[in-house]
């Protein structure tokens, strides 16, 4: 590690500074997105959906930004999408009862299909830059969303009931909770997550453009469960992507003492440290015992 | 659409018709102007007086677009203005079709063919396999590729010399930059893509002999903002204060990283000296739309040939956009000297690299 450290520093003048906050901005999104699917599947609810709330929260934040040029009202209608998205989820998998991974690819075409017409039907709102909040403030927000959904889990009542729910819906039914009640506020608060993830995206960009969640919904899901469904295993999994995210970049196209590396190795890596850690972690990491039961 | 119908739970009847009522939503979403020649999509328009079509025969066209899709400020848009300006001229009847996946183009451009368009044009390079099985299949139908490189005797491929393009933005880049150093970041790490990196380093260095190039950053997609926007800024912080992108959409996010820090970047494809103003030097224009253009004309004329048909800087088939925004930065001397070098690309006094080879070989 020091020596990638000293050799960064000695070929480019590249700080630390900027591998940090590039990793920071690398895994933001990802940390909030990854957070999001920690309610939704801490309740028992499969959520691959993830993508598309995040691409939907990204629409509507660049164009009710835009238009409105007040980045509260913009922020709000990112995480308004979002929440919606994942009501109809609920309704969905929980009151129509259909299988999650379903409804949740539906969500995702669902938002792929909708933001396409969106950026088609307002070629000129879609022109103008979005009212935005600095983007440091979803930085501490991920972190600070960590924090709460540990203390939540660890030691407050409304945690316990969504661990319990997740785990066995049945028993807990028999001891009185309500699993359709704990799962719709848990969707909400995935909804919320997801909407800042989305509402980042948009920030970092100012607008939107197609598909410009490029399938990271996808890699905060295998975050989530790289992290075991805990939320500081579930940042620091996400931060790991970001970092070596960042690394590439800058180790791309870089002479390594006469090593020629081709360009496709270094954008596969963080990829690749995802799919061996993932391995490494199966069988070990237990998933929520009620994923995707009634 | 096949569902496996076991993992959904019948037990209320309403499951169903929300569930098919979502995907049939989501499908309608993807589909918009997904639809091969709907009757909306299709415009015709009566021949104008003074142009008269070939053999007193409305020529149809067929248009399908790649994934980029319309509205993607880029060569997909740039092919549409082609179309529409042939419609105004010639009036030829028009329908188009948008891909959402890969794995429409082939089903979209049979479709096209299908219909009884007597040109078919397919947009990208990326439609090359799938225009390979169809081209065969329909030989009384014309086809062009942008792009792409299909060998097949009703197929005309219109290519580009993007590094002489490349070039006289490098050249340029070369001149400004204060800190003798610039960047380039491109999306996936395609032979296409390296002539724009190779014909950009190229100028830099006639420019300057001592400007560097920075090692280029391939970020493997076309959509990730977020990454293009991390490796501008990976190069903003090597020292570079100009960084030119072939990245398509994502290439917003070098833009928007030479605004966050008032430097330079400088756009591709279209004219994109608009999305920052001031913070873009200038763009790397390839006139997808006159190649289009030239086909149909061609087509109207009973001229169409098959084959490969290059595009470069003498034909202005590529080129350097208008400086809107940066023209007092650059100031006239430097404008006049861009010009005598365009002027040289094209009577062909300067070669200019496309490959990592040539590049080499120039030293």
């Amino acid at each position: 590690m020091d020596q990638i450290l000293n050799l960064l520093a000695s070929t480019s003048g590249i700080s630390i500074t900027t591998l940090l906050l590039s990793t920071l901005a690398y895994s933001s999104p990802l940390i909030l997105c990854a957070l999001g699917g920690l309610f939704s599947e801490r309740s028992g609810v499969i959520n691959i959906g993830l993508e598309g709330k995040m691409l939907a929260a990204a629409c509507a934040t660049a164009f009710v930004g835009a238009a409105s040029q007040n980045p509260v009202v913009g922020l709000s209608a990112g995480i308004g999408i979002a929440i919606l998205l994942s009501l109809l989820h609920w309704i969905l998998t929980q009151v129509y009862q259909i299988d999650h991974i379903i409804s949740g690819m539906g969500i995702n075409a669902l938002a792929l299909g909708g933001t396409s017409l969106v950026s088609k039907t307002f070629v000129e709102l879609g022109g103008k830059d979005a009212a935005i909040f600095p983007r440091e403030l979803y930085y501490l927000a991920a972190w600070v969303a960590a924090a709460a959904i540990w203390y939540l889990f660890r030691s407050t009542r409304p945690g316990l009931r969504i661990f319990a729910v997740g785990n066995d819906p049945d028993k807990s039914r028999q001891m009185g909770l309500k699993p359709l009640g704990i799962r719709l506020q848990s969707l909400v608060m995935t909804g919320v997550l997801t909407g800042l993830a989305g509402a980042l995206i948009a920030t970092n960009a100012g607008r939107f453009s197609d598909e410009m969640t490029s399938g990271r919904g996808y890699i905060a899901l295998a975050a989530l469960i790289l992290g075991g469904w805990k939320p500081w295993p579930t940042l620091l999994a996400a931060l790991a992507f970001g970092f070596f995210g960042s690394l590439q970049l800058i180790l791309q196209g870089r002479d390594l003492g006469g090593l020629a590396v081709p360009g496709e190795f270094w954008q596969a890596l963080p990829y690749l440290i995802t799919l061996i850690a993932l391995a490494g972690m199966l069988g070990r990491n237990r998933a929520p015992a009620g994923l995707g039961q009634p | 659409m096949i569902l496996p119908m076991r993992s959904i739970t019948f037990n209320r009847p309403w499951a169903t018709w929300a569930l098919s009522s979502l995907l049939v939503l989501g499908t309608l979403g993807l589909m918009t102007g997904c639809t091969p020649s709907s009757p909306t999509d299709s415009e015709q328009k009566p021949a104008t007086g003074d142009t008269k079509p070939a053999e007193g025969k409305t020529i149809s066209v067929g248009i399908v677009f790649d994934s980029g899709g319309l509205g993607d400020k880029s060569f997909n848009d740039s092919a549409w203005r082609g179309i529409q300006k042939a419609e105004t001229e010639f009036g030829i009847k028009v329908s188009k079709v948008e891909s959402k996946e890969e794995k429409d183009y082939e089903t979209n451009l049979a479709a096209m063919a299908d219909d009884g368009n007597d040109l078919v044009i397919a947009v990208g390079l990326n439609q090359g396999k799938a225009l390979e099985k169809v081209a065969p299949m329909y030989p009384d139908t014309k086809f062009a590729i942008v792009d792409g490189t299909v060998e097949a005797p009703n197929v005309r491929m219109l290519k580009f010399k993007e590094e002489e393009g490349s070039y006289l933005v490098g050249f340029l880049a070369g001149k400004m930059t204060k800190t003798a150093k610039v960047g380039f970041v491109g999306g996936q790490e395609l032979d296409l893509i390296k002539k724009f990196e190779y014909g950009f380093a190229a100028g830099v260095k006639a420019a300057n002999p001592q400007a560097e190039l920075l090692p280029a950053k391939y970020i493997g997609s076309w959509d990730n903002i977020d990454e293009a926007k991390i490796a501008a800024n990976v190069l903003f912080d090597s020292g570079a204060d100009i960084v030119y992108h072939a990245a398509g959409r994502a290439g917003l996010g070098v833009i928007r990283a030479a605004k966050d820090r008032n430097l330079f970047a400088i756009g591709v494809d279209s004219d994109q000296d608009g999305e920052a103003p001031g913070n873009v030097l200038t763009s790397m224009i390839k006139n997808v739309d006159e190649a289009v253009y030239s086909t149909i004309k061609d087509m109207v004329d009973g001229k169409f040939e098959a084959g490969e048909k290059i595009y470069d800087v003498a034909q202005n088939g590529v080129g350097i956009s208008e400086l809107t925004h940066t023209r007092d930065k650059v100031g006239p001397d430097l404008l006049a000297e861009i010009m005598a070098v365009k002027q040289a690309i094209a009577d062909g006094t300067t070669k200019v690299p496309a490959t990592k080879a040539e590049f080499d070989a120039m030293k």
